[in-house]
C-alpha cells in the first residue's frame, strides 16, 4: 500500500492519478491521503508516458466537479473508476448509471452541481461604497458553502457583475473581481459584512408580501431553501412569522362580506370592448 | 405616499400570478457593457416564500387600479383595495438595486389598465425601455401584454423583453362573460398568434445567424383552476391548443386562491392545491411523456383522479400493457412506466446496451421498486399477474389518510 497525498483540488489530483496510471498501480495499492511518502517522489520519473493514456472527456466533466466535494473518500473513488475504464476493459463504464461506483460518483456530483446553483442563487451583496471620481460601486457578500465551489461558481458573477467590484467571503475561499481580475484567496473563519445593506428592508418588504398564505406550503420551500442557508438570508427571518399568520390570514378573508358589483364607469374604451365582444359572440353564434 | 407602501401593494397584488420563469433567454452577459446582467441557460430561484413558490424576478403591478372588474381579481375596479401607482424611475431603481445585490434575476411587470390597453402599454413599455437603453441592464424582463393593445406596442414590447405573456384566466367564453367581462377569448388568441409569428421571424433571424436581433424568446399564459366550473379536460384541451397553435413555453394553472376582497359574484373557498398540483403533472405528461388528452382524460371522466397520480392512473386502466420488459421495451413504452421520469428512461436505454438490468440497479437511479414493481420485468424480477388483475393494485397506491404532501410543480411527474 503507498500514500499518495491528493493535494487540494482537481488539477493536483489528476497530476498524481497520471503518474499512478502511467506506472499501472491498481487502485487497492493506493491510499489517497495527505502524509509524505518516498513512494511518491519515486513515481515521479514515469512522467514521461503519461500522454500515452487517453481519458474520456466525460470522466474528466465528472471529476472536475466531484474532486469540488468534502468526502474524503472521493480521491480514491474517482481512481478506481479511472482505473476500470483505462486499465479495467471498461470504456463504456460512465454509461452505466446504476454501477455502484458511477451511482456514488454522480451523486457527488449532483450535490456539487446543487450547491454551485445554490451559490448563485443564494448570495446577498451589500453596497460597501461607491468611488467618488469614477461612480463604480464595491459589494461585498458572506456565503457558507458545504462544498469547494468558489473558483466553479465565480465566472457566473463576473458575467453578471463584470461592472462593479465585489468579493465574496467563504469560510472555503474568497473570489475577488476588481480591474476586470478575478482573484482567489484562502477562505475565512467570520463574516466581515456584518451590517445590513440599506436595501434589505425594501426587499423584506417584498418577501413578506409576495407570499399568499393560502397557499403554505412550508416543506416545498424547505426542499428548495434548506435552514442552513436561512443565516444569512436577509428575508429568512420572517418564516415563522408568516407561517404562523397565515391561518388566521386565510380564516379572515373567508369570511368577509362578499363586496357588490360596481357599475362600469363612463369610459369610451370600456364601450369598445364591449362593442367588440358583441361582435364577436355574434360571428361565433353564425359559425355554429 | 412612501415607496415601501408602494411596493407592499403592488407585490401583493401581483403574487396571483404564477409565472416565475427565468429561464430560456438567449445567452448574454455585461462584460461589454456598461450595466450590469447576465441571461441564459436555466433560470435562478434566488429564493422560495413559504407558500412553496421560488422568488426569481421582482414581479410587481405598475398599478393595480384598474377600470376591468374580473371577479377572482383583487385588483378589479369593485374592489376596495388600497391603490397605489410606482412611477417608472421608482420601478427601474428597485430593479436594478434589487438586481446589483443578486436578489433577482429581473423584472416581470405588469400593471392594471388604466384608461385604456394603449396607454397602459406604453407606461409598462417605458419602464423596459429605461432599464435596456439608459441602464444597459442585461437582466431578464418578462412584460404582460394586453391582447386589446396595437400590434405595435405589443412587438415593442417583446423587443424588450426576455419572455411575454397575456394571461388567458379562464379557459371557455362562457366563463369569461360572467367573471371577466372584459375579456375574450377571440381577442386573446388573436394577439398570441401575431406573437408567435414574431418570436418565429425572431428566431429565424437569430438560426441565420442574426447575433443582434433583440426580442423575447417565448411566450406563456395562465389559466385559473377552481373559479368556474370548467373541468380538467376544458383545462387540457385549451392547453393543447395553446401549446400546439400558439408554441407556448408554459402554461401555469394558478389555484384559484381566497382574496381579502371576495366578489359577490364568486364566493372564496380553500384553493384547489391538489387539482392543481395534478394538472400540472397531466400537462407534463402531454409536454414530456407522449401522452394524448384523450388518454389521460375521457369524456366519461372528464376530471383528474385526486389521489392517483395521472400516469398512474393511466396504467391502471390499460393494465393489459403491463408488464413491459425493462431490457428491450421502447422508449416510447418505458416513459408510461409509473415511477419512471424521463431522466431515468434515458438512463435505462444507455445501460442496457451493455449489461441486463436488475432491481439493484433500479435502487441506484433512485426509482421506487413499491411503485414500478407491477408493471416492470427485470434480470431478477417477473411481476404477477395476479397482482396486475388485482382489484387491490389500486388500493396499495392510494394515499395513507392525512398524507397529502405535495411537490413542487417542476418535479410533478417522475
Amino acid at each position: 500500500m503507498q500514500c499518495v497525498d491528493p493535494g487540494e483540488n482537481f488539477a493536483s489530483w489528476r497530476d498524481q492519478a497520471r503518474i499512478l496510471l502511467a506506472a499501472n498501480i491498481s487502485p487497492q495499492e493506493v491510499l489517497w491521503q495527505r502524509e509524505a511518502s518516498l513512494f511518491s517522489e519515486a513515481i515521479v520519473q514515469e512522467e514521461a508516458v503519461i500522454s500515452s493514456v487517453k481519458v474520456p472527456a466525460a470522466f474528466m466533466d465528472l471529476a472536475e466537479s466531484v474532486a469540488c466535494h468534502s468526502d474524503p473518500t472521493r480521491w480514491a473513488l474517482l481512481y478506481s473508476i479511472l482505473w476500470r475504464v483505462t486499465h479495467g476493459g471498461e470504456r463504456h463504464l460512465l454509461a452505466i448509471a446504476s454501477d455502484e461506483a458511477v451511482a456514488k460518483a454522480r451523486t457527488m456530483e449532483k450535490n456539487v452541481r446543487r450547491e454551485i446553483h445554490k451559490m448563485h442563487a443564494f448570495v446577498r451583496f451589500k453596497l460597501i461604497d461607491t468611488d467618488a471620481t469614477t461612480g463604480r460601486e464595491r459589494y461585498a457578500a458572506w456565503f457558507e458553502p458545504e462544498y469547494f465551489i468558489v473558483e466553479a461558481g465565480a465566472p457566473f458573477f463576473r458575467n453578471r457583475f463584470a461592472n462593479m467590484d465585489w468579493s465574496i467571503f467563504t469560510p472555503k475561499g474568497c473570489v475577488h473581481w476588481r480591474e476586470n481580475r478575478l482573484t482567489f484567496t484562502a477562505g475565512i473563519a467570520e463574516n466581515p459584512v456584518e451590517n445590513p445593506d440599506a436595501l434589505e428592508a425594501a426587499w423584506r418588504t417584498y418577501y413578506r408580501n409576495i407570499f399568499n398564505p393560502a397557499r403554505l406550503k412550508v416543506k416545498a420551500m424547505q426542499t428548495e431553501m434548506p435552514k442552513r442557508y436561512w443565516k444569512n438570508l436577509p428575508e429568512a427571518d420572517l418564516i415563522e412569522e408568516l407561517v404562523s399568520e397565515s391561518q388566521h390570514r386565510v380564516t379572515q378573508m373567508l369570511a368577509e362580506e362578499p363586496r357588490p358589483v360596481k357599475p362600469r364607469p363612463k369610459n369610451a374604451y370600456l364601450d369598445r370592448l364591449r362593442d367588440l365582444s358583441a361582435r364577436e359572440s355574434g360571428e361565433s353564434g353564425a359559425n355554429e | 405616499m412612501q415607496l415601501d407602501s408602494k411596493l407592499a401593494i403592488l407585490a401583493d397584488a401581483a403574487k396571483y400570478d404564477a409565472s416565475c420563469a427565468s429561464s430560456g433567454a438567449v445567452r448574454g452577459n455585461s462584460r461589454d457593457g456598461k450595466g450590469v446582467g447576465s441571461t441564459g441557460g436555466a433560470g435562478i430561484c434566488h429564493s422560495y416564500a413559504p407558500d412553496g413558490r421560488c422568488i426569481s424576478l421582482l414581479k410587481v403591478l405598475l398599478t393595480n387600479l384598474c377600470i376591468y372588474d374580473c371577479h377572482y381579481c383583487i385588483n378589479r375596479r369593485s374592489s376596495n383595495v388600497r391603490r397605489a401607482a410606482f412611477t417608472a424611475a421608482e420601478v427601474v431603481k428597485l430593479t436594478l438595486d434589487f438586481y446589483k445585490r443578486n436578489y433577482i434575476e429581473g423584472l416581470f411587470l405588469s400593471s392594471g389598465i388604466i384608461r385604456n390597453a394603449d396607454y397602459t402599454m406604453e407606461m409598462v413599455i417605458d419602464v423596459a425601455r429605461t432599464l435596456r437603453e439608459v441602464h444597459d441592464f442585461r437582466g431578464y424582463i418578462h412584460l404582460k401584454t394586453i391582447p386589446e393593445a396595437s400590434p405595435e406596442l405589443i412587438e415593442i414590447a417583446a423587443r424588450y423583453a426576455d419572455r411575454i405573456s397575456i394571461n388567458l384566466e379562464l379557459p371557455t367564453q362562457k366563463s369569461l362573460d360572467v367573471l371577466a367581462p372584459e375579456k375574450s377569448i377571440v381577442r386573446t388568441q388573436q394577439a398570441m398568434g401575431r406573437i408567435r409569428n414574431k418570436l418565429d421571424e425572431a428566431s429565424e433571424r437569430r438560426k441565420n445567424g442574426d447575433k443582434k436581433v433583440r426580442h423575447a424568446t417565448g411566450q406563456s399564459t395562465q389559466v385559473i383552476v377552481g373559479a368556474d366550473a370548467s373541468t380538467d379536460a376544458d383545462f387540457l384541451a385549451r392547453s393543447d391548443d395553446l401549446y400546439g397553435n400558439y408554441k407556448m413555453r408554459r402554461v401555469y394553472y394558478s389555484a384559484f386562491s381566497p382574496i381579502p376582497e371576495p366578489s359577490s359574484l364568486l364566493p372564496m373557498k380553500a384553493p384547489p392545491l391538489i387539482r392543481e398540483h395534478r394538472l400540472y403533472q397531466a400537462d407534463w405528461l402531454m409536454r414530456f411523456y407522449g401522452f394524448k388528452t384523450g388518454e389521460i382524460l375521457t369524456p366519461e371522466t372528464p376530471n383528474l383522479d385526486l389521489e392517483l397520480d395521472p400516469k398512474l392512473a393511466w396504467a391502471l386502466r390499460n393494465r393489459q400493457d403491463f408488464p413491459v420488459d425493462i431490457q428491450t421495451a421502447t422508449r416510447e413504452v418505458l416513459l408510461r412506466v409509473p415511477g419512471l421520469g424521463v431522466r431515468n428512461v434515458d438512463r435505462i436505454l444507455q445501460i442496457r446496451r451493455f449489461t441486463r438490468l436488475r432491481l439493484t440497479d433500479l435502487v441506484r437511479l433512485r426509482v421506487s421498486l413499491a411503485k414500478v414493481q407491477p408493471f416492470l420485468m427485470t434480470a431478477d424480477h417477473n411481476p404477477s399477474n395476479l397482482l396486475l388483475d388485482s382489484d387491490a393494485l389500486r388500493a396499495r397506491y392510494l394515499p395513507k389518510p392525512k398524507q397529502l404532501e405535495l411537490f413542487f410543480p417542476s418535479d410533478a411527474v417522475r
